[in-house]
């Protein structure tokens, strides 16, 4: 199902995808939100579509001049938001991810988040990990050998190794079901605040242009570089709070996982990248302080919300 | 066209041990745990809560024991 519209040009795209007429459709948002929510859907036309939108509009032209509109946008802030960034003085990759600091939902749900904070940021969390890695996967058929497999290493792991039953996905459907949610794609997407659409679509257009697959590879490092620990805290915090051991589990998956996965997005994935292609070294590193950054605004929005912090 | 450096067991700095394919490993305690992934981490800090495999609690020594992580 398409997501409710949030504001006039998310009501008018979303009436076009319908009807299929969409000649005369103007990239003006009304709010951030009426972007991220726009863009979302029209990136949702090449993963999954929607029942009622037919899926030859996934390269209507129209649609992809929208498209193209909203995300020069969106990485014009992305890129103002990078150039004003201390870590731009970073050397390495890893000075940039160790020097980012930031608010911390995990360490929140590790120790003081109640059931309903909890399955509030499963509903948000479902929208990325339902789809988990699939935005990376866009990158592969544009990475030369000495990156492609290592890169291939890692995603084979990320869907379970051949067995669709350790597929990650699939690990957190299970996790949602045993904790009462929804496990359909993107049912949660209403829900969603308009951090969460930034963080997936941020992900989708770094995967999706070529001219950015260094934006994609560094985001990708970023993020299973600070996910291991995270990822005990939440499977802690899950625990404490007597969820299913199905949900923990993902988590504990990912401590593991991740620990590993780190390890080859850093060296082998974006070093042999960066080694290979020195040029690339700003869209490397835009790439994952665009993960931190986007991460911390989330993690910002939710505590503020909760009158955390 | 000569071919690419692909070590088969990778020492990360001041991390874990990398090892590709698969491993039968014997624990201090003689339990033994089998490799499932195409790469796994081994823990050489001697920290992490998972032993054999690597938990990532080793940049929490290597950052000096910070205990803050940016996301989540
Ligand atoms: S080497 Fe990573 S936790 Fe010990």
């Amino acid at each position: 199902m398409l997501p409710k519209s949030r504001g006039t040009l998310s009501a008018a795209v979303f009436t076009a995808l319908q009807s299929g007429a969409t000649a005369d459709l103007v990239p003006a948002p009304e709010s951030e939100e009426d972007a991220q929510v726009t863009l979302w859907a029209l990136y949702e036309l090449h993963y999954r579509g929607f029942d009622e939108v037919d899926p030859d509009l996934e390269w209507d032209p129209d649609l992809l001049r929208l498209r193209r509109g909203l995300e020069r946008s969106f990485e014009t802030e992305l890129r103002r938001r990078w150039d004003a960034s201390p870590l731009r003085e970073a050397g390495e990759l890893t000075d940039l991810i160790d020097g980012h600091d930031g608010p911390s939902l995990a360490r929140f749900v590790q120790r003081k988040a109640d059931r309903e904070q909890v399955l509030e940021i499963l509903r948000h969390r479902s929208l990325y990990h339902l789809k988990e890695a699939d935005p990376t996967s866009w990158v592969v058929p544009r990475l030369d050998t000495r990156v492609k497999a290592p890169l291939m290493e890692i995603l084979f792991d990320e869907y379970g190794d051949g067995d669709p039953n350790r597929l990650h996905h699939h690990l957190f459907r299970r996790g949602l079901e045993a904790a009462g949610l929804r496990t359909d794609h993107a049912c949660y997407v209403d829900e969603a605040p308009v951090e969460v659409l930034a963080l997936n679509n941020a992900l989708s257009l770094f995967g999706l242009h070529r001219r950015l697959r260094g934006a994609a590879l560094g985001h990708f490092a970023a993020f299973e570089a600070t996910s291991s620990i995270p990822s005990r805290q939440l499977a802690q915090g899950l625990r404490r709070l007597e969820f299913p051991d199905e949900m923990a589990a993902y988590y504990d998956e990912h401590v593991e996982a991740d620990s590993v996965h780190e390890q080859v997005a850093l060296r082998d994935v974006c070093g042999a990248f960066l080694e290979e292609n020195p040029s690339e070294r700003d869209t490397v590193h835009l790439g994952a302080f665009t993960c931190l950054d986007l991460e911390a605004r989330y993690a910002h929005a939710m505590l503020t919300q909760w009158g955390v912090s | 066209m000569s071919d690419f450096e692909h070590a088969s067991v990778v020492l990360c700095p001041a991390g874990p041990m990398l090892l590709r394919g698969k491993h039968e490993i014997l624990d201090a305690d003689g339990k033994v745990h089998r490799t499932v992934r195409p790469v796994s981490a081994v823990c050489m800090c001697g920290r992490s809560a998972i032993k054999p495999w690597c938990d990532g609690t080793h940049r929490l020594l290597s950052a000096g024991a910070r205990d803050d992580e940016p996301t989540g």
